[in-house]
């Protein structure tokens, strides 16, 4: 337990006013406060930090007995003792519990004020706990389909349900899974942003999907059918005969799914690419010599 | 018109204890989006996440408007460059990974 400077804490010297203790408190709480501080545990610590020494200084009485016994804080600790037995001889005998949580002071604050220390109205100072931010990488493959996913964030395990169709960026929020709120203030949230890595064939726009499928000469001039690998099954097409390059063929429904839309499902669009048959025979030269001819 | 998703400004001014006034100048300062409807005024539940942290940030900081829209604009930097810290992390990971 080492002892801490409550002064040097917020910037201030020994003689400071009322008014200037609040106002160094301010400034030091702007600077750590949590929201303005995502994701910094050590923001986290120090705004702790400030507001103990505000609690502390800001109370005439607490100021008094920290300017008296603070270096000694061990003398603080038998003053306390023999103020409690005091107390109990005077028939007192009780002892204000905490309604705030010990583990947002230090051992050294407890050691002087007592780990039951109750503040006065005027000091109650509740503060929600830190935004935690986190990332969360998956396949698009991994957001086909609703699943759950156990994530580790601080030491906490979070069972998670993924919906299908979850997009690239964005963010869900768990409520709760933030950091400990500050002086019995409320936790923070969990903020989970996704991030969609795509190594499939496909291409995403929204709940679209693209793909090129290659097509064969024959099969593009006299037209036929072709399988098509969809993102979970394989269809049959027909070609019409004398098919484009670059045609688009759209297959409704055999898109991505729509997120939180049970059974709704973006379209695909497909490409076909006509691939033009190389290292020709001395046969299939004339052939083609021959249709070039009928042209 | 639609009143899905819409919350009456009214109860949140009862909930968080702030004035109407203060969700007046939010919207004046561009940071929400008020609906009024039959000369009620209602925001959009999507907004209540931000909303709950421009409170905090006036009550427990005495930052007005004009401050909340730039720790907003600063908080949102920070996100975009995080965002991009990590993808640079990611492609370090993968020439990491070839040697």
């Amino acid at each position: 337990m080492t002892y801490i400077d409550y002064y040097k804490v917020l910037g201030i010297n020994k003689n400071a006013t009322e008014n200037e203790i609040k106002k160094a408190y301010r400034k030091m709480a702007r600077k750590y406060h949590p929201d303005l501080n995502p994701n910094d545990k050590e923001a986290e610590r120090k705004f702790k930090e400030v507001n103990e020494a505000n609690e502390v200084l800001s109370n005439p009485e607490n100021r008094k007995k920290y300017d008296k016994y603070g270096k000694d804080w061990k003398h603080a600790e038998e003053f306390e003792k023999a103020q409690q037995e005091r107390q109990y001889q005077r028939g007192g005998g009780q002892r204000t519990t905490g309604r705030f949580s010990e583990d947002d002071f230090s051992d050294f604050f407890s050691s002087m004020f007592g780990g039951g220390y109750q503040r006065t109205r005027r000091n109650e100072v509740k503060f929600r706990g830190q935004d935690y931010n986190a990332e969360l990488q998956l396949e698009l493959e991994d957001v086909y389909r609703t699943h759950k996913r156990t994530l580790t964030v601080n030491g906490k395990n979070i069972r998670l349900t993924i919906p299908a169709g979850v997009k690239n960026g964005q963010v869900i929020k768990i409520k709760g899974y933030g950091g400990e709120g500050i002086s019995g203030g409320p936790k923070g949230d969990l903020h989970i942003k996704f991030s969609i890595l795509n190594h499939s064939r496909f291409k995403r726009d929204k709940d679209n999907l693209y793909t090129t499928v290659k097509l064969d000469l024959y099969k593009a001039l006299l037209g036929g059918e072709v399988v098509i690998n969809t993102f979970d099954s394989k269809v049959k097409l027909n070609v019409k005969p004398e098919t484009k390059n670059l045609t688009k063929v759209k297959l409704k429904g055999k898109g991505f799914p729509v997120y939180k839309e049970e059974g709704q499902f973006g379209d695909l669009y497909i490409t076909y690419q006509i691939e033009i048959p190389t290292k020709l025979t001395n046969k299939e030269k004339e052939l083609f010599k021959e249709l070039a001819k009928l042209r | 018109m639609e009143l899905k998703g819409l919350i009456p400004i009214i109860h949140l001014c009862e909930h968080y204890s702030v004035e109407t006034s203060f969700f007046d100048e939010l919207h004046d300062e561009g940071l929400i989006r008020i609906t009024t409807l039959e000369q009620t005024s209602y925001l959009h539940q999507d907004r209540i996440s931000d909303v709950e942290k421009m409170i905090r940030i006036h009550q427990e900081l005495n930052i007005n408007t004009e401050g909340i829209d730039a720790v907003f604009n600063l908080l949102q930097k920070i996100d975009s460059l995080q965002s991009e810290l990590n993808k640079l992390h990611d492609r370090l990971r993968l020439y990491e990974n070839d040697f």
